[in-house]
């Protein structure tokens, strides 16, 4: 028996996952899916920003379309530490296509006109 | 002298929920004033995602969620004054502010929503002693360097107080290449969500330090060191626990208090949470005023800001359709036993249209308890919770039905089991 904090939602469920991969206490079928990835094949979310070329702002806030493997998240970080954009960019346009081969796109998460 | 039927004062996620509700229910006169270039608020720099799954079903980072309120706004052409500084509200509803573009503007508004939101608490609040080094920083002021501005204010970090803010920038700072030493806890519980304990502690392998302070920070012009010790049940210090910690930041996440700075000089009295006392309707001691989102009381999600700002727009258009009589049954709520606070603190049963809430929080994280609700005598509501904690805001509605008027204080109160 694992005992697990979900992190999908702030709601913060207490889960215990069994040997067989069987959750409980969770409040939603998200949990359950957590659990069982957070045991074989753990996966965050990265949020960051990058450089814009624009006169309004300094950097453009990013995230991962989707989870990346954890052991991603630091090489990914390189990749967004290295990327600098051009205006104008709208929320959910492709900043890194494919991020370290994960399949996973980096998007914007801001409209940035000029 | 200006006119407008609704003023509402931050442009902030709460501001512009309370903007988009009140327009659907049919008010088109509506003043947004807002201090920043931009409307959104903190939200602007809290790029990690986890916005928005109550409202939207969805995760969103917090740019996305304000985006999607700021859209709104546009489209429905309501009309807002930017990098707009109010300076005061007379309880007549006259609200001055100034602009580098219009001067001095005075609006007299029928109906008021301060939605300012809350500020951080700072190293002079908490008197931390020791040096006066620069290189200690509030969290969420780390957050907007970071985020907006794309400076690291340190590279050896260290961080006081497991707020939610603390935690976050616990996980930023590291992943910008910082080296974050550990987050330090008064209390022998962390303040902020569980979540962020995972995700942004225990993923970096970051000790949390709980029961623990600041002793001493140590430093000529910047800081140097920061010194920490465990504290016993009495928040006094106990010999021989302290730990040193070579840094060049120490970042404070030691909570938030409601902006209720404008709210001063009138005549209002503020409730346990630090902001004004509020009727069921968020409506403030004068009527027509009311107060919804941080300015009111500190939220610990933006989904439930916005809900409590759509409760104070829904508010105003009564007040505004002269429905809020403030005559009939009135009741005091007040927190009893285990409980910090409650909101409202007052309800006028007669103007409650068929159900109300109440919020609060716990003052200690407690297991296997009931939250009850009593009218006088009588217990009218009874709540089973299996896990319960300070930092997560509790909501309770009942139907209007259940109030039987016969007392005037309304308690909610934690029943421990033996």
């Amino acid at each position: 028996m694992k005992e697990l904090i979900c992190i999908t939602c702030p709601r913060g469920c207490h889960l215990s996952v069994d040997d067989n991969l069987n959750v409980t206490g969770n409040f939603c079928p998200r949990g359950a899916m957590y659990a069982k990835a957070e045991l074989t094949h753990p996966v965050r979310m990265v949020t960051s920003t990058v450089a814009i070329a624009s006169i309004s702002e300094c950097r453009l806030p990013v995230k991962t379309k989707e989870p990346v493997p954890k052991e991603l998240i630091f090489p990914v970080m390189d990749e967004i530490r290295k990327t600098v954009v051009k205006v104008p960019v709208k929320i959910g346009d492709v900043v890194i296509k494919n991020v370290c081969g994960s399949g996973v796109d980096v998007i914007s998460t801001k409209e940035i006109k000029e | 002298m200006i006119n407008h039927r609704l003023v509402i004062i931050g442009g902030g996620s709460a501001g512009m929920a309370a903007a988009i509700k009140a327009y659907e229910l049919g008010v088109r006169d509506i003043l947004i004033i807002e201090k920043n270039a931009y409307l959104g608020g903190i939200l602007n720099q809290c790029i990690h995602n986890g916005f928005g799954l109550h409202e939207f079903k969805e995760e969103l980072t917090g740019p996305e969620f304000m985006t999607r309120f700021s859209k709104k706004v546009d489209e429905l052409g309501i009309s807002y004054a930017l990098e707009s500084n109010v300076l005061s509200i007379s309880d007549d509803k006259v609200v001055t502010y100034s602009n580098a573009k219009d001067g001095l503007v005075e609006v007299k508004a029928e109906a008021i929503i301060l939605t300012t939101g809350c500020y951080e608490r700072n190293a002079g609040a908490i008197q931390i002693p020791g040096d006066r080094p620069s290189g200690i920083y509030t969290a969420g002021q780390a957050q907007l360097f970071a985020n907006c501005y794309g400076y690291l204010v340190g590279k050896r970090v260290f961080i006081l107080g497991s707020g939610d803010i603390g935690l976050i920038m616990a996980r930023r700072m590291t992943l910008e290449g910082a080296k974050v030493l550990g987050v330090a806890e008064l209390m022998p519980y962390s303040a902020g969500l569980n979540r962020n304990i995972v995700q942004c502690l225990k993923d970096y392998n970051i000790p949390l330090y709980l029961s623990h302070t600041v002793k001493k920070v140590t430093g000529e012009s910047h800081l140097e060191k920061v010194t920490i010790a465990k504290v016993d049940e009495k928040m006094q210090f106990i010999e021989g626990t302290e730990i040193d910690f070579e840094c060049d930041c120490l970042l404070l996440s030691v909570g938030l208090l409601p902006n209720v700075d404008l709210f001063n000089k009138l005549p209002l009295s503020l409730s346990k949470t630090r902001g004004a006392k509020v009727n069921q309707a968020m409506e403030t001691e004068i009527p027509g005023i009311f107060s919804a989102g941080n300015v009111l009381h500190v939220h610990d999600l933006v989904d439930y800001v916005v809900e409590e700002a759509r409760e104070a727009a829904v508010g105003a258009i009564s007040y505004l359709n002269g429905e809020l009589k403030h005559t009939g049954h009135i009741y005091d709520v007040n927190p009893g036993i285990g409980i910090n606070y409650v909101v409202p603190q007052k309800v006028f049963l007669d103007d409650v249209k068929d159900s109300l809430s109440f919020k609060f929080r716990v003052a200690k994280p407690m297991k296997d308890i009931n939250i009850l609700i009593t009218e006088g005598n009588n217990i009218i509501k009874k709540i089973f919770k299996p896990a319960i904690v300070p930092s997560e805001m509790e909501i309770v509605h009942l139907s209007k039905d259940l109030f039987k008027k016969e007392s005037n204080e309304i308690k909610v109160y934690v029943e421990e089991k033996k």
